[in-house]
């Protein structure tokens, strides 16, 4: 009787070790910083089962009230309650953050590598406008376009805001896009494409943006914590999120400040969550950037 | 050497001039209009009739490209029109907040040259023991931190301790330098603490690689002092990066003014940038976009002549 060859038992198979075991293992401080950003994620999505009141809700017997068993974090000058604002403003901060720092980073990945694969007059072109976008200090090129455009408020949610804060990011992707671009359209597999009568769209989509996606990841990470500073300093000047929507940097601004000695605790944690979360993402940026591609230097 | 930064400076002209000229279109596809919002303010009832008028004594009425024409015809003599807000030339209004902001802004650069060099030097000498793990905990938190609620700290601290406030007001130092101290010191530490943390990691980072390099074994090797080596040989090549941020980073120094200036109450660059923002007055927004535009410039050609300071195999010619 044959016996049929058995397959060897699970654990002898060498298994390809798993992504985010390797990141824990190799990154600890990354993993705490990614731990703080699902934090972050989770109020954001869970905001209404989590935070114990309505961040909009005025309540009038219970203004300025100090942190308590109440209201952990204090209420604010309307009585309205701090934990629950900053759990709220999560949100804002979050998708702010994340579809700013994205189509920022996508846009950038293309313009980049558009301008490193077509080398000479379009890739000067690209790279002055670069140069001059790079030149302005991220916050005033956002005011710019705050200036410009005025508010766009699409389901709740500043799309112009969202620009302002897209632009000074693009620039920056670019640049990297473009170095990393350059190391690649030198290499053997760009010339087969072309001799195989690819056309440069082709080329571009599927054989270079595939091969930037570290620097892209890590791009992305890193201007999430630029994209969720900008934001909290443009709502601080009242240039960003307006009230009532809950914002971290809207809670620290106007009248807040008339509080610092009667009621600390409306600046004090506000300006935590912001610092926290800023933390977290270049605490996870910069260990991504480590892991992926120790070489890469920002 | 005198031709190369000549050479600098006229280079500069067709980049602030295309500066100038997006900056003018960008800012005049704009749908906000400024005579509305500064005239029905706070719902005052204004008559169209006076609405136009008021537009026609900005000029606002003129065809684009004439507009256009009189703001180039302007630019060689420094003529950037007048703040649509309170008709004062946009120049003057730049003049008066200038001597606060770049103050704040150097003392913050000194700030973080003060802090960052000996603090990134000792982080990489003793790399990995818990004295570089306090200097980086330092400056990660330096970039995490936002500088105005650095700033508002600082208010609430000086509060609860001293029960004592920084004065609005700004004096010129060389008429009293404790009072122009006492206002200037708190946002220049607040945005200063960035600043530092930046160029901290970059020293770090630099000296650590420098460190590394076979001339620094030899060094060794022939038994030269460490400290020796340390201030011949490893600093000075460390420098270069540093000094480049360090260069780059001031520039930006305006963007952390911007904020920081409104939590201090400083009547400087800053506030002007947001005031001009938030009322839409397009010309003065033009002048200061120009003005940021012409700092980072010559700091690059400042951190370019540093370069070949520090670095005499760098040529510039």
């Amino acid at each position: 009787m044959a016996t049929v060859a058995s397959t060897p038992p699970a654990d002898a198979i060498p298994r390809r070790p798993n992504a985010l075991v390797t990141f824990a293992k190799a990154q600890p401080l990354g993993l705490f910083g990614l731990f703080i950003i699902l934090v972050y994620v989770a109020c954001a999505f869970g905001a209404h089962w989590i935070s114990p009141y309505d961040p909009e809700e005025i309540d009038f017997a219970a203004m300025i009230s100090a942190p308590g068993a109440q209201h952990w974090f204090g209420t604010d000058q309307y009585g309205r309650d701090v934990l629950s604002r900053i759990i709220y403003g999560s949100r804002t901060a979050l998708a702010v953050g994340i579809i700013s720092s994205v189509v920022g980073c996508v846009l950038g990945a293309l313009l980049g590598a558009t301008s490193g694969y077509f080398g000479g007059r379009i890739d000067s072109l690209i790279q002055r406008v670069v140069d001059i976008m790079l030149s302005f200090p991220i916050i005033v090129l956002a005011m710019v376009v705050v200036a410009v455009l005025g508010k766009l408020t699409v389901a709740g949610v500043d799309l112009n805001l969202i620009a302002a804060i897209t632009l000074p990011i693009i620039p920056r992707m670019a640049r990297v896009a473009r170095a990393s671009t350059l190391s690649i359209v030198a290499l053997p597999f760009i010339d087969a494409a072309r001799a195989a009568g690819f056309g440069h769209t082709r080329i571009i989509l599927r054989h270079i943006v595939p091969n930037i996606v570290a620097p892209f990841l890590i791009m992305v990470s890193a201007s999430m914590a630029q994209a969720i500073l900008l934001e909290a300093s443009l709502s601080f000047l009242g240039l960003g999120v307006t009230e009532p929507t809950p914002a971290w940097g809207l809670m620290l601004s106007g009248t807040s400040a008339d509080f610092y000695q009667t009621a600390p605790w409306m600046i004090l944690f506000p300006g935590l969550a912001i610092t926290l979360a800023v933390f977290a993402f270049n605490l996870f940026g910069d260990s991504l950037r480590d892991w992926l591609d120790p070489k890469m230097k920002s | 050497m005198i031709w190369y930064v000549l050479r600098r400076l006229l280079l500069t002209i067709p980049t602030l001039l295309g500066v100038a000229i997006a900056v003018f279109f960008l800012i005049r596809v704009m749908p906000g209009d400024v005579v509305v919002v500064k005239l029905r303010a706070d719902g005052a009832a204004v008559s169209d009739e006076a609405i136009e008028a008021e537009r026609k004594r900005l000029g606002l009425d003129k065809p684009l490209y004439q507009q256009f024409g009189e703001y180039m015809a302007g630019l060689p003599t420094l003529d950037l029109g007048k703040s649509l807000w309170t008709g004062e030339p946009v120049t003057k209004e730049i003049a008066i907040r200038m001597p606060v902001s770049i103050q704040i802004a150097v003392m913050a650069g000194l700030i973080a040259i003060f802090i960052a060099i000996p603090l990134g030097t000792i982080s990489a000498v003793y790399r990995d023991t818990w004295i570089d793990h306090v200097v980086r905990v330092i400056a990660v938190s330096g970039l995490a931190i936002p500088s105005f609620w650095l700033g508002m700290l600082m208010i609430m601290a000086l509060l609860t301790i001293f029960n004592w406030l920084p004065k609005i007001g700004y004096v010129p130092f060389w008429q009293d330098p404790i009072a122009n101290l006492a206002v200037t010191i708190w946002p220049a530490a607040s945005v200063g603490y960035r600043y530092a943390a930046v160029a901290t990691r970059m020293m770090r980072s630099s000296l650590l690689e420098v460190m590394r390099e076979d001339y620094i074994r030899t060094a060794r090797a022939k038994g030269v002092w460490q400290a020796l080596i340390m201030r011949r040989h490893a600093l000075r090549n460390a420098m270069l990066p540093v000094v480049t941020v360090i260069g780059l980073e001031f520039a930006f120094l305006i963007g952390g003014l911007v904020v920081t200036e409104q939590v201090f109450n400083i009547n400087g660059i800053g506030k002007l940038f947001v005031d001009a923002t938030t009322r839409g007055d397009f010309n003065l927004i033009q002048g200061l976009v120009l003005l940021i535009a012409a700092i980072f410039i010559f700091v690059n050609l400042i951190v370019d002549l540093l370069y070949g300071w520090l670095d005499p195999r760098i040529r510039l010619t």
